[in-house]
């Protein structure tokens, strides 16, 4: 499956699976759908036979609320069988609204609580480089989440210990949980300051699949960041720039428009 | 007690290459002969100790058995978030060492009073929360931490019980040592405040009043056992410890009597009361001030004897 098609099943599968399960934070999930499927399409390595292949590289999503996301696109790989993802939020489900790697294969770290994906993909990447390995770590954040100054230590730590096996991504739609980025606490000139704590930085169209590419095959001896900006809502018209699909479930009219956008992608 | 659990920890490192010991830049003089030796397994992560849970989250999910230290509330309330969401959730072997328990750096002020880490660690599932009383002690409670899976907390004190028969019973994780034997009243307690129990014992016995003296150096998972043989046999319990009343140790004793049904005739508990202390003092005047040295815990048992 090429990666647009991926992208296109991952984004109609979390909708499906929101509208199931009545669950919220859609607009997340939309916004780095194109990040997951340049990871799992033609970036990482990985078998979804065998979840834990020591080799793999490992896949972080610090933005938990994503969740949706990453169950869809572990099952369009493969990991487990997509009649699953519909149990997404169901009473008695794994599948919860933030991400969890409880018996759900491929997932590396539950998450949920903003700011503790980047310091666990540290360490794991450091592990790479104190045991000779050669897999890399992956780790999408949100742009919101960069106030959680936990990741600061972490993109400080990194740039100390020069973890080159290390790849941030920053889903940069502009938007948080009440207002946008800018007007929330600012983040810019957020390149300039991940570049100044050591870092290289490139910054693209985070739903180019091209560019996308392109960055995550930087090479650089120091962790690499890429600054993806990225439309919260991607695809669905009605939803895209607009902070309240961070909580809204579509539903009937709604649902249907939804799906048939997509499809017509 | 640190220096007890550093032989151990040199130790541990040197026979296993995947152990790494990862400090919040406290320490200073401590890690010399473990960096120097074991560069590999040694970080000094900085003043940052979300992070430091982060990293070593990161490195137990791949195989590591990571021991953290830092001092006082460092490594425990700051990143509590951390500790629970992350080595927790995901049942990973990592060792989370205090030093300076309750008013260990009583001279430097309530942000270096451990004093409600024991209710708050032992809160989180699966945690094993440790409270030595003595080197012996603090040196096998490492040792096997080390080697079971699971989150261990490490409370490590200033001071510590001195001149016991160190080998009277031997040291395992949830089964607490009966330091000196009695047949009236059990002081059941944790950390080197056990020392001030043991003087009072001592005291008591003079007053022809025999107690029992346990450090019950496992919190988490609590000595049942123990706990229902003083119940059984005694004629009152009183807990000791120096840090918070509210969900301490003392509490996690009730616990145990509540799940049973079976309680002691009389019990008392003594630790620090539900506040802050804001003036500042050695640990042992501390004590004083707060009503849990060696006078109170003698006047608590004659209390208990008259009624």
């Amino acid at each position: 499956m090429n990666t647009q098609d991926l992208a296109k099943n991952i984004r109609i599968d979390a909708i499906n699976m929101v509208n199931k399960g009545g669950s919220s934070h859609i607009g997340s999930v939309l916004s780095i759908v194109d990040i997951l499927a340049v990871l799992y399409g033609v970036i990482m390595n990985y078998d979804s036979e065998n979840p834990k292949l020591e080799s793999r590289d490992r896949f972080i999503l610090s933005k938990g609320h994503a969740g949706a996301g990453v169950y869809a696109v572990l099952a369009e790989v493969g990991f487990f069988n997509k009649s699953e993802l519909l149990n997404h939020c169901q009473n008695g489900s794994k599948f919860s609204g933030h991400v969890s790697h409880k018996d759900v294969p491929g997932v590396e770290l539950s998450t949920g609580a903003l700011g503790h994906g980047l310091p666990v993909s540290v360490g794991m990447a450091l592990r790479a480089k104190l045991d000779n390995l050669n897999y890399k770590v992956f780790v999408v954040l949100g742009d919101g989440e960069l106030d959680e100054g936990s990741n600061w230590e972490a993109f400080m730590f990194a740039a100390h210990k020069k973890l080159n096996n290390l790849c941030v991504i920053i889903d940069r739609n502009n938007l948080q949980s009440m207002d946008t980025t800018e007007n929330t606490l600012a983040l810019e000139p957020l390149a300039d300051k991940i570049q100044a704590f050591g870092w290289k930085v490139q910054e693209v169209d985070g739903h180019d699949h091209v560019a996308l590419n392109k960055a995550l095959n930087t090479s650089s001896s120091t962790p690499l960041c890429i600054i993806a900006n990225t439309i919260k809502g991607k695809g669905v018209s009605y939803m895209e720039n607009s902070i309240e699909w961070h909580y809204k479930t579509p539903k009937d009219n709604q649902f249907k428009q939804a799906i048939s956008e997509l499809e017509a992608l | 007690m640190r220096d007890a659990m550093m032989k151990a920890l040199f130790e541990l490192a040197n026979d296993n290459k995947d152990l790494v010991l990862i400090t919040g830049d406290l320490g200073f003089g401590l890690f010399e002969g473990f960096s120097e030796k074991l560069p590999s397994q040694f970080i000094n992560i900085g003043i940052a100790e979300q992070n430091m849970i982060g990293v070593a989250t990161g490195l137990a999910l791949e195989g590591k058995t990571v021991f953290v230290y830092s001092i006082g509330n460092f490594p425990t309330l700051r990143c509590l978030e951390q500790i629970r969401n992350d080595a927790c959730y995901h049942d990973l072997n990592i060792n989370i060492i205090c030093m300076g328990a309750g008013f260990s750096y009583g001279a430097l002020g309530m942000s270096h009073h451990a004093t409600e880490d024991i209710a708050i660690m032992r809160a989180l599932p699966g945690v094993t929360v440790i409270s030595p009383s003595t080197e012996y002690e603090a040196y096998s409670s490492t040792i096997n931490l080390s080697k079971q899976a699971g989150v261990g907390y490490l409370r490590l004190d200033k001071s510590k019980v001195e001149n016991i028969n160190e080998k009277v019973e031997r040291f395992k994780i949830g089964k607490g040592r009966v330091l000196l034997d009695g047949s009236d009243y059990a002081i059941i307690a944790c950390g080197g405040i056990v020392n001030e129990a043991i003087s009072a014992a001592h005291e008591l016995n003079n007053k022809n009043i025999s107690c029992k003296v346990i450090s019950m150096h496992t919190i988490k998972p609590m000595d049942n056992a123990l706990i229902h043989n003083c119940v059984k046999n005694l004629k009152g319990i009183i807990s000791l410890e120096e840090g918070n009343i509210t969900g301490g140790m003392g509490s996690a004793i009730l616990e145990v009597c509540l799940n049973t049904g079976k309680f002691p005739l009389k019990m008392k508990m003594l630790g620090i009361k539900d506040e802050y202390i804001s003036i500042v003092g050695s640990q042992k005047y501390l004590r004083d001030s707060v009503g849990i040295s060696k006078k109170f815990i003698v006047d608590a048992i004659l209390e208990m004897d008259r009624l």
